[in-house]
Formats: C-alpha cells, sequence, structure tokens
C-alpha cells in the first residue's frame, strides 16, 4: 500500500490547495498519470502518480488546503496484467477529464499569464498543458472545432517521456526556485579544511576485504555517519530557518545530495542518520539513491532534512562550495579524496586528502563555530572505529 | 561459461543498476564508468549483482578491471574457472 502526498514543488512551497481530482476512488492508475490538479503560489499544477496501483481511498477533498507531505490518497499496489488492462480503459477518460468544460475554466482562472500563447486557437486544457510542457502551440495544428488544438494534440505533440519517470523540467524548476531563495536571502558564510583520510580509508579497506560485495561499506557513509554525529555538538548548524525565526532540530535528517545522469539533483533526506550503525546507513543510502534515480522518492522525503551533505564521489573534484537548501541553514561538501603532499612530523608524504566545505547561515551562526564544527567533524573521521 | 554468455550477463545487470544505459553504442574497451557517467553507488551495486549472480567474490580492489566490457568478461571468467 503506497500513499500519495501532497508534493513539494519548489523549497518555498509550504502547502497546496487541492483544486480537482482527475481519478477516483477505485480508478486504476500508472505511473506518469496525472490524477489531480494542485493549486499553489506559482499557479495550477498537476500532479503526476509516480507508482501502479488501485486508488484505495481518497483522503482530502477538492478545495482543502494541506501541508506538503500529507497524504492525499492511498494507493494499493495491483498485477501488471491488470494495470495494463486498465491502461486502455483509462485513457479516454484521463485525456477528456482536463478538456470537460465544468473542469477546465476552474484551472484556467488561477492561471492569468496566459498572453504569450493567446493568438493561437486553442481549448484552456491544451493551453494549460502546453504551457506546463514547455511545448509551442504555434507548431501544433489543431484537430477541435475550427482548427483549434485541443489537449489531445500537445500531447501528440509533447516529447515521448524518459523512461526514467522523472521530469527533468520539473526537477530543473525546484532547482532554480530553491537555489535563487537561498541566494537571495541566506547570507552565506564559507568555511574550508582539508582533512587526511589515510585512517579512514585504511579501517575501510579492511572492513570490505573481510565482506561480500552487498555487505560492503563505501567511503561516502563514513562522512555522512561523521558529520550527523559531529552536529550534535553545534545545533545551531541542524534546523530550518523559518518565519525569521530558526529553530534548532532535535533529529539529525541528513539530506544526501544525489545527482542524476543526465542532468537534475535531489537532496532526500536520511532519518536519524546519527543513530544508525554503518551499515544500517549504507542500506538506506543505496535505497534511497536507488529510488532518486528511478524517480521514486516521496515527497515528505524531500522536505524533512535538517542540513544537507553533498559528496562529489570520486569523479568530482578537489573541492566544491555549496549552497544552503532552504529553509535549512548549513551544508557540507566533501571533494573527492586526492592524493596531496603532506607534512607529517617534519617529513613529507603523499597522503589520501579530503576538502571538507561548510557553508552556513550568518544569521544563525558565526564562522568560529563553523570552525570548531569542521574540526569536529575531522576528528570523528580520524577515529574510524567509533562511527 | 563462455565470453558471450558472461558478456550478456554483465550486460544484464548493468543495465538494471543504470536502465539508461546503452551497451550498444560502446566499444569493448570504453570505460564504462566515464561513458556512463556512473557513480561510487553504481559501481557498488554492480559488484553486489554480480556476487549474487555468478556466485563470486570481487574485492574492491579489482572493481576497475570491470571498467570495460572487455575487462569485465576476461575478468570474471578468471574468477569462474578458480
Amino acid at each position: 500500500m503506497g500513499v500519495f502526498t501532497m508534493p513539494s514543488l519548489g523549497a518555498d512551497m509550504e502547502d497546496g490547495t487541492l483544486v480537482e481530482w482527475l481519478k477516483s476512488q477505485g480508478d486504476i492508475v500508472t505511473r506518469g498519470d496525472i490524477v489531480a490538479v494542485v493549486e499553489t503560489e506559482k499557479g495550477a499544477i498537476e500532479i503526476e502518480i509516480f507508482e501502479d496501483g488501485k486508488i484505495e481511498e481518497i483522503l482530502v477533498a477538492e478545495g482543502r488546503k494541506v501541508p506538503v507531505g500529507s497524504p492525499l490518497a492511498t494507493i494499493s499496489g495491483t498485477d501488471e496484467a491488470v494495470v495494463s488492462e486498465a491502461v486502455e480503459q483509462a485513457m479516454p477518460a484521463a485525456v477528456e477529464a482536463p478538456a470537460a468544460p465544468e473542469a477546465a475554466p476552474e484551472i484556467v482562472s488561477i492561471r492569468p499569464n496566459m498572453d504569450d500563447i493567446s493568438e493561437v486557437r486553442a481549448s484552456p486544457a491544451a493551453r494549460l498543458f502546453a504551457k506546463e510542457q514547455h511545448v509551442d502551440l504555434n507548431g501544433i495544428s489543431g484537430t477541435g472545432p475550427g482548427g483549434a488544438i485541443q489537449l489531445r494534440d500537445v500531447e501528440d505533440a509533447k516529447p515521448p517521456p524518459s523512461k526514467r519517470g522523472i521530469d527533468l523540467d520539473a526537477m530543473r524548476h525546484a532547482i532554480a526556485a530553491a537555489m535563487s531563495r537561498s541566494k537571495r536571502e541566506i547570507p552565506h558564510y564559507y568555511l574550508t579544511h582539508r582533512i587526511d583520510v589515510y585512517s579512514a580509508q585504511n579501517w575501510l579497506e579492511n572492513y570490505n576485504l573481510q565482506r561480500p560485495p552487498p555487505q560492503r561499506i563505501l567511503f561516502g557513509a563514513l562522512l555522512i555517519k561523521a558529520a550527523a554525529l559531529a552536529i550534535l555538538d553545534y545545533p545551531e548548524f541542524n534546523g530550518l530557518y523559518e518565519q525569521d525565526r530558526f529553530k534548532t532540530s532535535q533529529s539529525v535528517h541528513a539530506g544526501i545530495a544525489i545527482a542524476i545522469r543526465g542532468g537534475g539533483l535531489a537532496a532526500p533526506a536520511i532519518q536519524n542518520a546519527d543513530q544508525l550503525s554503518l551499515p544500517e546507513l549504507m542500506v538506506q543510502m543505496r535505497d534511497l539513491i536507488g529510488r532518486v534515480r528511478r524517480g521514486s522518492f516521496r515527497a515528505s522525503e524531500l522536505t524533512s532534512s535538517t542540513i544537507t551533505i553533498n559528496s562529489l564521489g570520486d569523479r568530482g573534484v578537489e573541492g566544491v562550495l555549496p549552497i544552503i537548501y532552504p529553509p535549512q541553514v548549513a551544508i557540507i561538501g566533501f571533494g573527492k579524496i586526492m592524493d596531496q603532499p603532506w607534512v607529517i612530523d617534519g617529513e613529507i608524504a603523499p597522503r589520501p586528502i579530503v576538502q571538507m566545505t561548510l557553508a552556513a547561515d550568518h544569521r544563525v551562526s558565526d564562522g568560529h563555530r563553523g570552525g570548531l564544527f569542521l574540526n569536529a567533524i575531522a576528528e570523528k573521521l580520524y577515529a574510524p572505529e567509533s562511527l | 561459461m563462455t565470453r558471450d554468455e558472461l558478456k550478456q550477463i554483465f550486460a544484464e545487470e548493468l543495465e538494471t543498476i543504470a536502465p539508461e544505459v546503452d551497451l550498444s553504442n560502446i566499444a569493448d574497451s570504453d570505460n564504462i564508468q566515464e561513458y556512463f557517467d556512473l557513480d561510487s553507488m553504481d559501481i557498488y551495486n554492480l559488484l553486489a549483482a554480480l556476487h549474487q549472480r555468478l556466485n563470486i567474490d570481487i574485492p574492491d580492489k579489482d572493481a576497475a578491471k570491470l571498467l570495460t566490457l572487455k575487462g569485465a568478461v576476461e575478468y570474471l571468467l578468471l574468477q569462474l574457472q578458480h
């Protein structure tokens, strides 16, 4: 049983109004179906579902405003035979529903900015869909009355969605909104520190040597655990800044920045990362990264982080100066491990070095404490056996 | 197991991990990590999948040998003979 929740359509979105259900209780839905229309500050947005199943129960009535992450409906799984059969029956309904006369004006009335495409004859639903999908109506020939473009004409003209089920355009919009807000509102300061990870790397090599591949741990898990443990003593970096006030979080929900091949980025949270053992953390990272790349993460996972950690990995570069994901107040960036000359006891030796960066919100904390925080993370990594 | 069978298995597991990869375009000696932009988690998943499918243990230090189709097939063949 899955739960369909109010999605976050940008870091500044706190709630949304469920304007219209395009599916009913008992309807079979397939991944990618548009099941509801939600009104946000950015206008009316059609919401897709990311799993196959049946709408078991609708939990939120039309017209109600609910916070991001609230359950909207429960979805039960179904076998493939039923889904594919139902798709054919459901398709015409899905196409027709938004174009129905009583539905269309409601959607259009909250999207006034249509002037740029007003010279083309098209139905309101077709205009809305074209705008959201960035399809140019001028290039489409309509099949409706008087050559008017209908919703189905736009759908036919739209390039097929990528097979991984992630709407990269929507993701880019969400990143743009969050990062613009961050640079507009948050006075960032940056601190960098380079650390010798020889002992951490060595410890991990020995750990992994004794285990089959599925039980091994990636270096990135050590970085997340070290940061999650260190932050317990530095609460001014762990929490949310909302309504002109910072509220520290009692739990450490570590958002991990995950790159999508071909472009795009999401930073869903690993809940209570400080309390997980390294193997547990590894299982969660694996699950989360897998789901993000399949496009099946939950809106709640995107909004619950209290700090974000960005590790560039072995194909990255030496360092990163990351941008805070609002309403969080800090983000830690790790560059890739690089062998560099390092002075130990007056001698120069090659050592594996990682550059660590803290970007933090100067409304909440100062550089002195930030420096102590970075040093605390380094101390954790110098004693990997205690992670 | 023949080289062709191993190549097929390797390709299947890689495509499960990164469904958007298209192995038909690459040469046997191309580096798949660079070509398909695979990260450490992808490589981890690949090792785990091959471990489960072929019942062989692949040490982390050998992961680099799996990064071309040719290298992977030769490496797996050798491991299976042991």
